[in-house]
């Protein structure tokens, strides 16, 4: 089998703050609300509890985000979205949820250096000073939909892999050397 | 002349000389000088052309408020027209030049029509050009537009980059005036995020040139400390060169930073569009001087006396060796004071009040200088540049008692606080009558969503003209003399660059307009890239006076954002070029391009229209793509095909409602095509639905529609259908799917191995899932061709590899890539219906013979209730046929079918239009569907379309599907 290639086949920029695209990320889009077994599924999957509301939980390469009242991310290694899959579809047997593959439907991004958020704050209508570590963010980039948080001394980004290079265009041309705000 | 003085100029550094051109002339200033303080130093009096009689214009201003002082900047492609120069920092190697003259500044053809001014009065174009009609268009229109407009558009791209960025606060204080800074102190000291933006370089507004002290110290002290105090807090946020331009609801602010129009070409953004929330907005914009309308106010020379001072104080710049003051009110005294101090002359004070015995006046006469109360300009003598006044008294009509030569004249006609943003959002303004102006009501501010005051204003913007504490009073002054004849008042300028006079909106009050909106747009007073900010209040005074009402009943004009221009450039921030907007692209994409794809947009998706080979045109490069799919094998990339997964207990249930037809009893491992319509009735979208398992379906959606319905299956679950229990998930991306078609089809599976697909194994209308060229597929026995077809769906990150596999393992069957064309003519020789083609919000599934996808066994569906409504159940509604040329010809797009007879706008009858037509190189004719009235009865007639050529095309009706029938070759 041939590997899986990213959206962008790990493309970089060096500006005033590093613009790496990552990946692929195994991601799985989990709906359920109100399960007895949700917190067992997500930590077998994650190893973190549920995340609380605009909040994320990252425990090492995994972690898994609340994306709407009825809605979590959960992100781990490429390779075992499989496995984890079933895991979750033993856990919440005979429960109403919906697990699905995402990992190719999107695109990642590391925006890093010590003004990454000045990057951001170009093309997000997020007010930085108040993004707490943990935090997930779902908003736009420009003309797009973007979820980000802060992991690493850095922001992590996500969007849809049809628009990737739209989305590098954006953050490339944001973090031009000498439009530091 | 104008010149520089040889001590002083806060502003300037001396030790860095800049060098700059003005109409090629050469010219030298100082590091810190706006262009217009250079201009002035170089005494270029004269800088342009007024709009409409080109006359003579020097600069009158020193602010973003000048009128007068628009030049070219730079050339090429970095050419900016009307930038102010009176807000351009000047910088080494600065080109401009002068606007609005033919063929030179000096000599000017235009100022012909200077002498033929009464024959250019007021509303001239709406009473000139109205008849006869069509020479509007053709004639005066062309000719108008020549001669309009001022500085000239750029015609190369512009090489400079803009951009956006987004910032929050709890204070957002805009002018960093002695106002503004200790409000921005204030909310600091108490904890707030606080922005401040200050549209010059430099913080302190007027205070370093009008005001000694602040607070009991020397103003520089003041506000150094101030500068200190405020850069060393992490919860205040300075900007400079940042105006405020706009104010929108619920605390939203646009501001304009020019980052960098003084280091043009330093790789920096040109400017930066700021998109501010703020919780609370402080509006310290300060006030802005008016002028006095006496005649001759616009000849070069005579400026406002806050500018003239300006230009002495920060730039040490002298308008001229002697410079008369006239004024209504004591701020001029200041001038005059300064003038002194630089070692220049002022032969007289002019005060149109009887008496003037304030602390500035009486200091003025302490200083030796000739103060004339109850006096007034009767007219300014000179007409490039100012040779001296005429003195009359204000009470009277002019008649001249004295002449004094000078070559400036400074003159204030009192103060107008700077209201727009206070007003840019509703905030209502009260008439001060002290002094004179318009001052917003804080009873009655723009309001935040919870009914609290979204904009204040303090300092001068809110009428406190003097921050000393010293209440100020400024008697109206409207014309000068009072008793003016109109000899005078034609000379007496309103609005400089548009040229409207006093006599301008007095005629058009005559002639009826009592509004001042209506009067405005009459004389165009207010409507020049300054919108009024010197002329306004002079202007709608003037009008009131004629029209014997008080100011505040005639009002004011409506103030609307920007405050000033605002290049296209930072609105579009950095949507341009290749991230104008959003291209999708899926993971075949740049496999594609290496191709030579043309692409065609399909939303935001980009999709090949087709595979051009060299040497072949477009519809060449079609008729291959379709022939070699029927004959050998085609392979098409189906990725941008809307997958949305709907899983869960009440998920067959929810389906049942969404489609026209039953998808609840649809087998496991079997697919169903389904229709869906708006609560209206009217088709939305189309697709195969697969079942999954117990609990899920797969729906695809047209490629365009995959949003939109993921949406809408949401909206019905989210807000009517709450208990029932379905999920969804939009999977689009996270397939690349290529469509396998033709008679060689299976055979490439088979090459590709990995899963059985054999008749057998995966008939018609099924799926099923397994391994193809060593990759995870899901495999569809489907088909919009009518050939043997699969489309495969694989992970999207090894979408490449496997359009690879498949356009290598093809090339011994004949595989060729094809595009959406190549698509959409095979299905339409199949008959099978495209939506936006046949369908475009007015038609409904029966319409186009879709019946069999209609349930008639539901209680309900989305559209059932509106399908039953007369209008769309009657058999009188244009039905889907096919049509056949009886020459072979093409029907061309958008065409009729003509019916007998006229309607009411005289235009012919219709009784049908074509929805798809195309040259089939199958069948190597033209083959159309369309809809018909009662067309499905009239099989064998012939109907005729009109053409884009004129005349008529023959075309016999017969049904829908041109190729193969019975299905033949898709069921092998």
């Amino acid at each position: 089998m041939s590997e899986p290639v990213s959206a962008l086949n790990g493309a970089s920029f060096q500006g005033f703050a590093t613009i790496r695209e990552i990946g692929p990320l195994g991601m799985i889009t989990l709906r359920a609300k109100g399960l007895k077994s949700l917190d067992k599924a997500v930590k077998a999957v994650t190893g973190t509890k549920l995340p609380a509301q605009r909040r994320i939980e990252i425990k090492g390469d995994r972690a898994c985000g609340w994306m709407s009242p009825d809605e979590y991310l959960l992100i781990l290694p490429y390779a075992e979205v499989g496995a984890a899959l079933a895991k979750i579809a033993k856990a919440l047997a005979g429960e109403h949820h919906l697990a699905v593959d995402v990992s190719d439907a999107r695109a990642v991004f590391r925006i890093e250096g010590d003004r990454a958020d000045q990057v951001l704050r170009k093309l997000m209508p997020v007010d930085f000073d108040w993004l707490e570590p943990g935090e997930l963010r779902r908003s736009r980039a420009a003309q797009v939909a973007a979820a980000i948080w802060q992991q690493d001394q850095g922001f992590t980004l996500v969007c849809f892999r049809s628009v990737a290079s739209y989305v590098m265009g954006l953050l490339t041309h944001s973090a031009q050397p000498g439009s530091e705000l | 002349m104008s010149t520089r003085l040889t001590r002083g100029g806060r502003l300037i550094d001396r030790t860095a000389a800049v060098e700059f051109s003005f109409n090629g002339k050469r010219m030298r200033g100082f590091h810190g000088d706006t262009l217009a303080a250079a201009l002035l130093a170089n005494d270029q009096m004269l800088v342009g052309r007024s709009f409409k009689y080109h006359r003579p214009r020097g600069i009158v201003a020193s602010g973003p408020e000048e009128p007068n002082a628009l030049v070219n900047l730079g050339s090429g492609a970095r050419l900016e027209p009307n930038q102010r120069a009176t807000t351009t920092e000047l910088f080494d190697g600065l080109e401009c030049t002068s606007q609005n003259h033919w063929p030179s500044l000096e000599f000017d053809v235009g100022v012909v029509n200077n002498h033929v001014s009464r024959f250019l009065p007021a509303g001239f174009y709406y009473k000139t050009f109205i008849h006869p009609r069509p020479f509007w268009k053709h004639v005066f229109e062309p000719i108008i537009r020549r001669s309009a407009g001022l500085g000239k558009a750029p015609t190369q791209p512009d090489p400079d980059r803009y951009e956006q960025a987004y910032a929050f606060c709890d204070v957002l204080v805009i002018g960093a005036g002695v106002a503004g800074l200790k409000v921005a102190k204030a909310a600091a000291d108490a904890g707030q995020r606080v922005i401040l933006l200050e549209q010059s370089p430099t913080l302190g507004g007027r205070a370093p040139v009008d005001q000694t002290e602040v607070d009991g110290q020397p103003v520089e002290t003041w506000l150094s400390a101030m500068e200190a105090d405020l850069a060393a807090r992490d919860n205040v946020t300075i900007r400079t060169r940042t105006c405020g331009f706009g104010v929108y609801d619920h605390g939203y602010v646009l501001a304009d930073e020019r980052v960098a129009d003084h280091t043009p070409g330093d790789g920096r953004p040109k400017h930066r569009l700021w998109r501010i929330r703020a919780g609370r907005i402080v509006s310290a914009t300060g006030a802005i001087e008016r002028p006095l309308s006496f005649a001759g106010n616009d000849i070069p020379g005579v400026m406002l006396a806050s500018a003239v001072r300006d230009y002495v104080v920060n730039y040490a710049v002298s308008p001229g060796d002697r410079t008369v003051i006239v004024t209504n009110n004591d701020s001029a005294y200041q001038t005059a004071l300064a003038l002194k101090a630089a070692g220049l002359d002022v032969p007289a004070i002019l005060d149109a009040r009887e008496a003037a015995d304030g602390a500035l006046p009486q200091a003025a006469r302490a200083a030796g200088i000739r103060v004339l109360t109850g006096k007034a300009i009767a007219r300014v003598k000179g007409t490039k540049r100012v040779t001296g006044v005429a003195i009359c008294a204000q009470a009277g009509e002019g008649a001249v008692q004295e002449e004094i030569a000078c070559e400036a004249v400074a003159m204030s006609g009192g103060w107008s606080p700077v209201v727009h943003l206070f007003s840019h959002c509703g905030g209502k303004l009260l008439w001060d009558e002290t002094i004179s102006a318009f001052i917003p009501d804080p009873a009655r501010p723009p309001l935040n969503h919870d009914g609290s005051a979204m904009v204040e204003c303090v300092g001068a913007a809110a009428g406190d003209l003097d921050l000393t504490g010293t209440p100020v009073a400024i008697p109206p002054v409207w014309v000068m003399p009072q008793g003016a004849p109109i000899q005078l008042r034609s000379k007496m300028w309103l609005d400089y660059q548009n040229d409207v006079k006093v006599s301008d909106v007095e005629l058009a009050s005559r002639e009826g307009y009592v509004s001042v909106e209506h009067t405005k747009r009459y004389t165009t007073l207010g409507m020049a890239t300054d919108q009024g900010k010197l002329s306004n209040i002079n202007g709608l005074s003037v009008l009131a006076e004629t029209l014997g009402q008080e100011i505040p009943q005639v009002g004011t004009t409506t103030f609307r954002p920007p405050y000033t221009p605002v290049t296209i450039g930072a609105l579009a921030g950095e949507a341009r070029g290749e991230i104008f907007q959003p291209l999708r692209k899926t993971p075949m994409h740049a496999a594609h391009e290496k191709a030579g794809a043309y692409f065609e947009p399909v939303g935001l998706w980009r999709r090949p229209y087709c595979f051009p080979r060299p040497g072949e045109t477009h519809e060449q490069a079609v008729h291959r793509e379709v022939l070699n799919t029927r004959q050998n094998l085609g392979l098409l990339d189906a990725s941008t095909l809307g997958k949305i997964i709907v899983k869960g207990p009440d998920a067959g249930k929810f389906l049942d409602m969404l489609y026209t037809g039953v998808m609840s009893t649809l087998p496991v491992g079997k697919c169903r095509y389904g229709l869906m319509c708006n609560e209206q009735g009217f088709l939305i979208d189309d697709g195969v639905v697969a079942r999954i398992d117990e609990d899920t379906w797969l729906c695809h959606t047209t490629s365009g529609g995959a949003d939109r319905i993921h949406a809408w299956m949401e909206d019905w679950l989210q807000c009517e259908w709450w208990d029932w229990q379905v999920y969804t998930a939009n999977v689009t991306e996270q397939y690349a799917q290529v469509a396998v078609v033709g008679p060689n089809a299976r055979k490439l599976l088979q090459v590709l191995g990995g899963m059985d697909v054999s008749k057998e194994a995966l008939p018609f209308m099924h799926w099923a899932d397994g391994t193809l060229a060593g990759l995870p597929a899901r495999v569809y026995r489907i088909s919009f061709s009518g050939e043997l077809s699969y489309e495969i769906a694989v992970p999207a990150s090894h979408g490449a590899a496997f359009w690879a596999a498949c356009t290598q393992a093809g090339k011994a069957l004949g595989a060729m890539p094809y595009g959406t064309e190549a698509l959409h003519i095979m299905r339409a020789e199949k008959g099978f219906i495209m939506i936006g083609d046949e369908t475009d919000g007015t038609v409904i599934p029966q319409d186009l013979g879709l019946d069999w996808a209609i349930s008639k066994k539901k209680a309900d569906y989305l559209g059932k209730r509106g399908q039953e409504r007369t209008f769309l159940a009657s058999p009188d509604r244009w039905k889907l046929v096919g049509f056949e040329t009886l020459d072979g010809s093409v029907i061309p797009d958008g065409a009729y079918v003509i019916a007998e007879g006229v309607n009411a706008n005289g235009q012919r009858n219709t009784q049908g239009r074509v929805t798809s037509t195309y040259y089939s190189p199958t069948l190597k004719r033209g083959i159309a569907m369309g809809l018909l009235k009662h067309g499905p009865a009239r099989m064998g007639e012939v109907v005729e379309f009109n053409t884009v050529a004129g005349g008529t095309v023959k075309a016999r009706v017969r049904d829908t599907v041109f190729y193969d029938k019975d299905g033949e070759k898709q069921n092998v």
